[in-house]
């Protein structure tokens, strides 16, 4: 099945340049149904009421971070199937795991280029 | 025993000694003398309380130089002056990194919004350059991080060094700034200035208009 490019996608950062670096280049990539969260908490919110087809998120945010949003959206009945990309500056093997266990889609390293962007979401979604 | 009690014994040991050998005694007696002169003091100070006596006052000149040397490093102004200006710098690095990057970012965001007004082979070659300069701006989240984890790093080393201070006693440094020495050309050397603390031009134009 065809990637809707129409899907709405949630991006979360507490770093307000990167959540407008990563839109840019999904808006490159076609996407322009995006939405921002600023912590953890945020983000969990606006999945719940809102109808999101994947989540970029960063890994180190206050008061929650990005490990505890993934395990949470895992956690949820509702959420559990939403692809969940994780991007981060962190890039030990300990934290790869730690996201794979708790449920991660994908794992991009900071800093990362669209076509590293497209490749993962890709794996995630399908070709589009 | 009561220092007195001390010299009571000594007097009863020296007259046993004068008893024995008389008031002029051999060298070779005098090991013999020592040796009964050091009975006389068992009890109150031993070869190991002497050794104790040694380490202890080893250890106070120990205590004392740290001291001298650590008052010497003024630690109150490497806590209050260089690591707070430190921090002020590269939090100034953060914030000048990040305008300029947003800066970049609505250059960027105008030439894209361009693209709907070209031929599609330049759109496109438009809309390569653009992502290729959002990427590029993704250096300033990692060199805030970066520089957010030397800031961590130099409050750990603030908070141990005001420990130090209070361990050995903030009278060896309170933080008060050095005695005040006329400007060498190399103390003018110390720009970029911080945002609150820089003039601008149109001060520095009035400044050299004063002059006149």
């Amino acid at each position: 099945m065809a990637v809707d490019k129409n899907m709405n996608v949630l991006i979360v950062d507490d770093y307000k340049t990167m959540l407008r670096i990563i839109r840019n280049l999904l808006k490159q990539l076609g996407f322009n149904n995006v939405d921002e969260a600023t912590d953890g908490a945020m983000a969990l919110q606006m999945l719940r009421v809102g109808n999101y087809g994947l989540v970029i998120s960063d890994w180190n945010m206050e008061p929650m971070t990005g490990l505890q949003l993934l395990r949470e959206v895992r956690a949820d009945a509702k959420l559990k199937p939403v692809p969940f990309i994780m991007v981060t500056a962190e890039s030990k093997s300990e934290n790869v795991i730690a996201a794979k266990e708790a449920g991660v889609s994908n794992y991009i390293v900071k800093p990362f280029n669209a076509e590293t962007l497209k490749t993962k979401m890709v794996s995630v979604l399908g070709e589009f | 025993m009561s220092a007195k009690g001390v010299d009571r014994d000594l007097e009863l040991r020296l007259d046993a000694i004068r008893r024995e050998h008389g008031e002029t005694i051999q060298v070779d007696q005098i090991g013999e003398v020592v040796r009964a002169m050091l009975e006389t003091m068992t009890g109150d100070i031993g070869a190991g309380d002497l050794r104790l006596y040694r380490e202890l006052e080893s250890l106070a000149s120990y205590i004392h130089a740290a001291k001298e040397e650590i008052a010497a490093l003024r630690p109150g102004e490497i806590k209050n002056e260089f690591i707070a200006s430190a921090t002020d710098e590269l939090d100034a690095i953060v914030g000048a990194t990040e305008a300029a990057t947003n800066e970049i970012m609505d250059a960027a965001e105008s030439l894209g919004s361009l693209s709907p007004m070209l031929d599609q082979e330049v759109a496109n070659r438009l809309d390569e350059i653009t992502t290729r300069i959002f990427e590029a701006c993704t250096f300033q989240d990692i060199t805030g991080q970066r520089i957010t984890k030397v800031v961590k790093a130099l409050k750990e080393i603030e908070d141990r060094v005001e420990s130090l201070v209070k361990m050995f006693g903030a009278e060896y440094d309170d933080g008060s700034p050095k005695e005040e020495k006329p400007l060498t050309d190399q103390d003018l050397l110390n720009g970029p200035q911080l945002p609150g603390n820089a003039t601008n031009q149109a001060e520095i134009d009035a400044l050299l208009a004063s002059f006149d």
